[in-house]
């Protein structure tokens, strides 16, 4: 049984009248009007923070600069948004997740594309985590790419076996935050300040938990996909 | 330096089409959407504006921010999509109803 | 160095206790209750270092601001965290008693990432770092309130989850054009950096109008009574007094470092709201025949007395200020007092109306207790640290001659009074329907009364806690920068 949620058009309930729409409306456009003058008062040349970054990328372990404000300069707030990642998760599950939908054999189209392409999806995910060093990628992109295969693996009926469905997979889905609340406790007691990196270092520090977060972010954002949470037992 | 402030006025429309919505909609799936439209017209003018560097790259930061913030607004619209389906279940229709008179 | 990270070890802590709570499911009450005490332990170790050393500021990976994120203590952030740590000792060991193992089992790591996101707000110094906090604990917030699945919590959880979004992104919208317009997104930088331009009045509107729909600010409070009603009893009390302090904090930050320097009349608009939320909260929590409705509306005028030191302060400076903390500090422990005797009640009778409480004072004393006493707090009356914090803003508002602010602040508290009185009196007397009483935990009634009697206990501390709360020097009448 799926719940199937229809966007009608709001025939059924209480359509907004044309007076409510314009009584609304003026004050948005109003807003939008001061919003767009302000856009407009901006100087035209402003570096901002660039000139700081790239004063400070040498030191910081990757060439990417915006890699380098990620994980490095502003790391913290990396860190809190995967534990915001997996909050989201944890508030599905809490909620005792959707229906979960029936596990069906996919279709020819399906099944063949799926079979190209997994592996294929795997590897660019692979590539962009390596590469997100001195290009555009990174930990993000890559789970982004991993929970996409992840998706495509759900859609042709594939389910995760019941015995990896308790900690094994609480453990993949922890990693990401749990990586960097460990790092960020280690670099506190060892270099005296909450993720600093020791210099030399730094780059495979940040790879290491790039590839934390990419397996986190992938895995997370395939079970919200799901919905529902994945059987842990055996129903007999 | 045209372009930035072309983005930046498209992101200032965005946000104000999906606040209107936002109001104007009573169907669940479509605040939602609205939500995101107006996340997007956020994360536009962040970026537009990094533009204004007068070099060839742009202001790293606030590529950074809109990472942080598209995540985020991930995370927020797949519980907002769940407690939506949850809501319809148990209730038949995908609306916020006037539940102050019935709990009266 | 000024030895222990406690600060960091406030953010961290949780965290790793809500993820291995996450891992095994099991360990969730001992080793969330054990975090709880451990919390508490930190703060006051926060509190010892501020009076060793001054404020505490961490610079995150050594690289300081602006590039870096800093994070910053005073007194002011040392005495939120405080309250944090005491409501949610509280509610830890309530929760023992009215969650079942399953339900227990989801509400421990939900909550523990809620106390880090808590304690990571009171100790930011960036607005966008600021940003993260705010919906880490936004998406808590609404996770908790809908755990019951109930069709109330669910509607009042998407209503809350629509509105506090909404805010964020507004707010996201003022980082944005304070960053592009003065190149930080530090606080204390861009407490020097600022001036009075059309930007920066931009986004203290977009801010502004994000922070009070999050801290439900009449006329933005129509989502807050739904949710804090809708919501379980540990729940609510969270909500009510832990959440929407949290959104209020930001406010009170950024107007006492940065906009309020601008001189631009808005505190004005803020005491206007908070004489009308005060009035309309106060009416509409005596209409309400459900006792959780009608306190989520007296949460509703509370918050309206906060508003009020804005206009205050603009000429009493710091005793102003130190007012509305103070009501800030003993709201958050009574109202938590009242929603947790509310759902001691509610588990105890079934129902939560009003009018068929049945003999409460006779077969729940300890119950009736805390809730009379918070009851006290809120009120104002003597001693309790209502009473402090009210008479200091009413001494304001008299001695600058602010007739309209006094007034409404008494009829506010006639109002608060006959609200509080309308439920004592129904716990004395006997109901018409009377029905089978389910045995209430004993850890369930002595949380409620302990914070019940933690608020009154503020009214005779209030020398220490006014001379905590000046370190840093947050309220002093320039805002000097953190």
């Amino acid at each position: 049984m799926h719940d199937r949620v229809a966007i009608q058009t709001d025939h059924t309930r209480k359509q907004a009248t044309p007076l409510l729409r314009i009584l609304i409306a003026l004050p948005v456009l109003a807003v939008a009007a001061g919003l767009a003058y302000i856009m407009l008062s901006f100087s035209p040349v402003a570096p901002g923070l660039s000139g700081q970054v790239t004063d400070q990328l040498a030191h910081s372990g990757v060439s990417n600069p915006v890699t380098a404000v990620l994980l490095n300069f502003r790391g913290y707030d990396t860190l809190l948004e995967t534990v915001v990642l997996l909050l989201a998760l944890l508030g599905v599950w809490a909620l005792g997740g959707t229906e979960l939908r029936d596990e069906v054999t996919p279709g020819p189209v399906l099944d063949s594309l799926s079979r190209l392409l997994l592996p294929m999806l795997i590897l660019v995910a692979a590539y962009l985590l390596w590469v997100g060093a001195h290009a555009p990628g990174g930990a993000f992109q890559a789970g982004s790419v991993l929970a996409a295969a992840g998706v495509l693996l759900l859609l042709t009926g594939w389910r995760l076996h019941v015995n990896l469905a308790a900690l094994p997979l609480r453990m993949i889905l922890v990693a990401g935050p749990g990586a960097f609340v460990l790092m960020a406790v280690l670099t506190l007691l060892i270099e005296g300040h909450l993720l600093q990196y020791p210099a030399e270092h730094a780059g495979l520090l940040i790879l290491i938990l790039e590839t934390a977060a990419t397996f986190s972010i992938g895995f997370t954002l395939t079970g919200l996909f799901l919905g529902g949470i994945p059987r842990d037992r055996d129903i007999e | 330096m045209n372009s930035a402030f072309l983005y930046a006025l498209v992101g200032v429309g965005l946000f104000s089409l999906g606040l209107y919505a936002l109001i104007i909609h009573t169907h669940l799936l479509r605040k939602i959407l609205a939500i995101n439209v107006m996340g997007s017209g956020v994360f536009l003018v962040l970026i537009a504006l990094a533009k204004r560097t007068g070099l060839a790259v742009p202001d790293p930061v606030p590529h950074a921010m809109v990472i942080t913030g598209i995540v985020v607004a991930v995370s927020a619209t797949a519980l907002a999509l769940v407690l939506m389906l949850k809501l319809v279940a148990a209730t038949g229709h995908a609306e916020l109803s006037d539940d102050q008179r019935e709990s009266q | 160095m000024t030895g222990t990270p406690w600060g960091i070890i406030l953010i961290m802590l949780p965290l790793a206790g809500g993820m291995i709570c996450f891992l095994w499911p099991r360990v969730s009450t001992v080793l969330g209750l054990l975090t709880s005490l451990a919390v508490a332990v930190s703060v006051a170790g926060l509190g010892w270092q501020l009076q060793e050393y001054g404020v505490y500021r961490h610079a995150i990976g050594g690289w300081g601001a602006p590039l870096g994120i800093d994070l910053y203590a005073d007194g002011l952030s040392l005495l939120m965290l405080a309250v944090t740590a005491l409501v949610g000792l509280g509610v830890g060991i309530y929760s023992t008693g009215y969650f079942s193992c399953e339900d227990s089992q989801r509400f421990w790591p939900i909550w523990l990432f809620l106390l880090a996101a808590l304690n990571a707000l009171f100790l930011a110094a960036d607005i966008f770092n600021l940003y993260v906090t705010l919906e880490l604990m936004g998406l808590a917030a609404v996770a908790l309130t809908s755990l019951t699945g109930s069709k109330d919590a669910l509607r009042g959880a998407m209503r809350y989850l629509l509105a506090t979004l909404l805010g964020s992104l507004a707010y996201l919208f003022g980082v944005a054009l304070l960053y592009h317009g003065f190149g930080t997104v530090d606080i204390g930088m861009l407490a020097e950096r600022v001036e009075s331009y059309p930007i920066a009045w931009a986004a203290f509107g977009l801010m502004g109008a994000g922070l009070m729909l999050k801290t439900a600010l009449f006329p933005m409070h129509f989502w807050l009574p739904p949710a804090h009603a809708s919501a379980p009893a540990p729940v609510s009390a969270l909500l009510s007094a832990l959440v929407v302090k949290a959104s209020f904090y930001i406010l009170l930050r950024l107007w006492l470092t940065i906009f309020g320097p601008l001189n631009e009349g808005i505190e004005l608009l803020f005491g206007l709201l908070g004489m009308m939320a005060i009035l309309w909260g106060s009416l509409q929590a005596l209409r309400q025949t459900r006792l959780k409705l009608l306190i989520a509306y007296s949460t509703v005028a509370q918050i309206g007395y906060l508003f009020l030191a804005f206009p205050l302060a603009m000429t009493t400076g710091a005793s102003a200020w130190h007012a509305m903390a103070y009501l800030a500090l003993s709201h958050a422990l009574a109202k938590a007092a009242m929603f947790l005797a509310a759902g001691n009640l509610l588990r105890f009778g079934g129902h939560d109306r009003i009018a068929d409480l049945d003999r409460v004072v006779q077969r729940l004393p300890l119950t009736a207790g805390a809730f009379a006493l918070a009851g006290v707090s809120i009120m104002g009356l003597p001693p309790s640290g209502g009473f402090i914090g009210k008479w200091l803003l009413l001494e304001a508002a008299l001695a600058q001659g602010h007739w309209g602010i006094a007034a409404i602040m008494l009829v506010g508290g006639l109002l608060a009074a006959a609200y509080i009185f309308k439920v004592l009196g129904h716990t004395f007397t006997q109901a018409d329907i009377s029905h089978e009483p389910v045995a209430v935990p004993a850890s369930m009634e002595w949380a409620a009364l302990l914070l019940a009697m933690g608020a009154v206990l503020l009214g005779f501390l209030a020398s220490p806690i006014f001379s905590l709360l000046d370190i840093g020097n947050a309220f002093s009448l320039n805002g000097v920068s953190p």
